[in-house]
């Protein structure tokens, strides 16, 4: 289960037909296959690091895209949505289906499994019905070696009529054929003949009458057999894209359409109703797959699964299963936060320096005081805490959680966990996108895309922010610090390390309270299924993990946060710096948001922190101490006890610090996340319940507590 | 219709079954055909979860788990 490499939009194939390909210099290749079948990886080995948007989408709404050169031409590979169908089940399988049936790549590559041809063979038959520009590659051929799986490719390339390739993408064998292979189709110097899967005498005789029809219409544009067998099968969207796509309008063919209603009557007649022909359909494609595989794949050891079975037999057991789930992804924070610390301070310490540096190069060049303030205090100084505070934490999460990714073990968190998701009403892939969460929110939301049921999904995107990020682990930190400074030695950093949990028990516990609330209330009527795939464990490319999750998702988030944070940093610095009658705009909002911020237990500054925290919430406390000491821009006090200091002058209790923790867990999802949740949903409303739902939440929590606390006199 | 047919929730773990029904209807019928569970597909029942629910079966060399919900609405005959 790949947590990030898919593509979901709705808008995306406009986007991806964009002109680039229409220019002659590049040969377009897609990349189709099932999930779990190394497509990404096949994708990265192709490409290397020369990838458009990198493998992980988000900067634009489009599939991953790469280029390589072979043989001095230029390739460009399409990575489509990993798929079990094309049938348009999905927005992903209609993405992909879209893109191989009107972007008309120059050839597709369909990736399959070794380990799992069968199953795989079902996509490979749908794709050939579309387009005869096939190149199958039959990839982790190594993984089958170590199962005794024999998998006989050229028989297999007679028997589908297209060429096939059998590689190992982590290690780069049969690359260089695949990329012969794929030279030669897109040029034409091979003609396939794809095996045409037969749909029984009632079903081809539908479509041959049909079929000269749309050939005429469409003009030799797109498979009109294939095209036929979709409209008998009463396929809508398909119509809506060949309009869109292709600008024509099959709807509004008066004879086609009265052919398709003569020749479903008459196959009503012959008792094949709609339902029956779907599953006709699909059955016909089945059949041929496990036919050819028959022939193609021996299974020499009957046994190959024995070790997989037994791995799962202990990671998913009664007994053992949540509990090693636990250990598992203990390890994994603990090695985040225990490992972020000495690299923060460090780059902290550093950056500081240089802006120090820059200081007095400013100085000398004699710049005028504000814009000195505003580029230095503003700007470079929130960048500055950004990047200390989010870089180290999330270079070490990111791979961790890779890694994980990459053995296969995520989808087995999700199958021992999905119990408690039901009956919450959520799928339990949820968990893998609420652990990512921990690592970024905006990075928990694009993981949503491994949840293919509507319904669940958005649930799982309106309710991420739930899970503090690495932003909000800092915040959390320092106020449980302040919380249990009371406390003495170990006692303390014990009580401190309690209150963080409890917080983050909370954090699940609202997750889950909510995501009910949601699909009974506003999200009623959504469609939702449930299937997950278990996919075999497989040795993880350590190095590989390493390099493209720093990439991939560490530098991209913080690519995100550093574009949100520079403006917040000017912003901040100018409502501190400006103001009227002797107080600063900032006190002035504070002022105002006073009486507010007192009933849910906080004060006009925290609120306002909060406010103009949005962008990243790792300046939140900052803000705060800025606010508190006047001084008009961020700085760090160099001990707990000094912040505990500032903040009990101001009027703090425990109460205060309690309240904070949970208004940190329970608001408006940062700015990075929104723009996130914005590009994933193509829905300003879904946006924007998601700002309103975790605030109210939050609001209504913290007023309950503080009020409640008020009301029995323990402060 | 045959009674000896059972929904494929009730197969016991370890057991085998061949789907002859379903009842699915819409996308998770569609799921389930993609998934390969057409008609005399044999399944076998693997493992359950901690929970109990949901359920990992065999089904054409790949593993997949099932909600109760979603395995009763397909009909096998035990083997």
């Amino acid at each position: 289960m790949s947590l990030a490499k898919q593509s979901t939009y709705p808008g995306a194939l406009s986007e991806m037909l964009q002109a680039e390909f229409e220019t002659s210099d590049y040969t377009v290749v897609a990349l189709a296959g099932n999930p779990n079948t190394g497509k990404s990886t096949l994708f990265n080995s192709l490409t290397g690091l020369n990838q458009h948007t990198g493998n992980w989408p988000g900067k634009t709404v489009t599939n991953a895209r790469g280029k390589y050169i072979h043989r001095n031409k230029n390739y460009l590979v399409v990575d489509l949505p990993g798929t079990y169908s094309l049938m348009a089940n999905s927005v992903e399988e209609q993405v992909a289906r879209d893109f191989v049936c009107f972007a008309r790549p120059h050839t597709t590559v369909i990736v399959t499994d070794a380990t799992c041809l069968e199953r795989n063979l079902n996509l490979v038959l749908q794709i050939m019905e579309i387009t005869d520009k096939v190149v199958v590659c039959v990839n982790l051929m190594d993984e089958a070696r170590r199962k005794k799986i024999r998998v006989d490719l050229d028989k297999l390339s007679s028997l589908l009529g297209v060429p096939v390739v059998g590689t190992c993408a982590r290690n780069g064998k049969g690359l260089k054929e695949l990329k012969d292979m794929v030279e030669k189709v897109a040029l034409g110097q091979i003609s396939t003949k794809p095996l045409r899967i037969d749909y029984g005498q009632a079903l081809e005789k539908a479509i041959r009458q049909i079929e000269s029809l749309i050939r005429e219409i469409t003009d030799g544009k797109i498979s009109s057999r294939w095209t036929a067998l979709r409209l008998i099968d009463g396929d809508k969207l398909l119509l809506e894209s060949i309009n869109q796509h292709l600008g024509i309008d099959l709807s509004g063919s008066k004879t086609l359409q009265s052919e398709i209603e003569a020749v479903r009557s008459s196959l009503k007649k012959e008792n094949v109703t709609i339902e029956d022909l779907q599953d006709r359909i699909v059955s016909s494609i089945v059949k041929t797959a496990e036919n050819i595989s028959k022939q193609v794949v021996f299974k020499e050891d009957m046994a190959h699964n024995k070790l997989d079975n037994r791995i799962d037999g202990i990671l998913t057991s009664r007994s053992l299963g949540i509990p090693i789930m636990i250990i598992l992804l203990g390890i994994v924070f603990w090695i985040t936060i225990k490992g972020a610390n000495v690299p923060s301070d460090m780059l902290a310490k550093r950056l500081f320096w240089i802006e120090g540096r820059l200081d007095v190069v400013l100085d000398r060049l004699g710049t005028p005081g504000w814009v000195h303030g505003i580029l230095i205090h503003g700007v470079y100084r929130t960048l500055a805490w950004v990047i200390s505070v989010m870089l180290p934490p999330m270079a070490i999460f990111f791979p961790l959680f890779t890694l994980l990714e990459d053995l296969g073990y995520l989808p087995r968190v999700a199958f021992n966990l999905d119990h408690y998701f039901k009956k919450a009403c959520a799928h339990g892939k949820q968990a893998l996108t609420m652990c990512m969460g921990f690592g970024c929110n905006a990075a928990g939301v694009i993981s949503c895309r491994i949840i293919d049921s509507p319904r669940e999904r958005l649930i799982a995107t309106i309710t991420n922010n739930y899970v503090p990020c690495n932003g909000r682990f800092p915040t959390l930190i320092a106020l449980a610090g302040i919380l249990t400074a009371g406390a003495t030695g170990a006692f303390s950093s014990i009580a401190a390390a309690l209150s963080v949990l409890s917080a983050i028990v909370l954090g699940v516990i609202i997750t889950f309270v909510v995501s009910r609330l949601l699909s009974k209330t506003i999200l009623k009527g959504l469609p939702s299924s449930f299937t997950l795939e278990l996919p075999p464990y497989r040795k993880p490319q350590v190095w590989r993990i390493i390099i493209r999750s720093v990439f991939d998702r560490t530098l991209f988030v913080l690519g995100r946060a550093v574009v949100v944070a520079a403006p917040a940093g000017l912003l901040i610095w100018i409502m501190a710096n400006t103001g009227f009658a002797g107080s600063s705009l900032l006190t002035r909002c504070a002022q105002f948001l006073e009486p507010f911020a007192r009933l849910l237990g906080l004060d006009g500054y925290i609120l306002m922190a909060f406010i103009l925290g949005l962008p990243a919430n790792e300046i939140v406390i900052p803000i705060l101490i800025m606010s508190y000491m006047s001084k008009g821009s961020m700085l760090e006090l160099d001990s707990l006890a000094e912040m505990k200091g500032l903040f009990l002058d101001n009027g703090w209790t425990w109460l205060t610090a309690v309240c904070m923790m949970l208004f940190s867990l329970n608001h408006w999802p940062c700015g990075t996340t929104l723009w996130t949740i914005r590009k994933e949903t193509q829905s300003w409303k879904w946006t924007f319940i998601s700002f309103l739902v975790p605030t109210i939440t939050g609001v209504t929590v913290c007023f309950a507590v503080a009020q409640g606390v008020r009301l029995l006199g323990l402060v | 219709m045959n009674t000896n047919l059972i929904p494929l929730d009730q197969l016991p773990v370890g057991c085998f079954g061949r789907v002859r029904r379903l009842t699915a209807r819409g996308n998770t019928r569609r799921r389930m055909l993609d998934l390969g569970m057409i008609y005399d597909t044999t399944i076998e029942a693997l493992r359950k979860s901690p929970a109990g629910d949901p359920v990992a079966y065999q089904v054409r060399g790949a593993v997949i788990a099932l909600r109760s919900e979603e395995a009763s609405k397909i009909f096998i005959e035990m083997n």
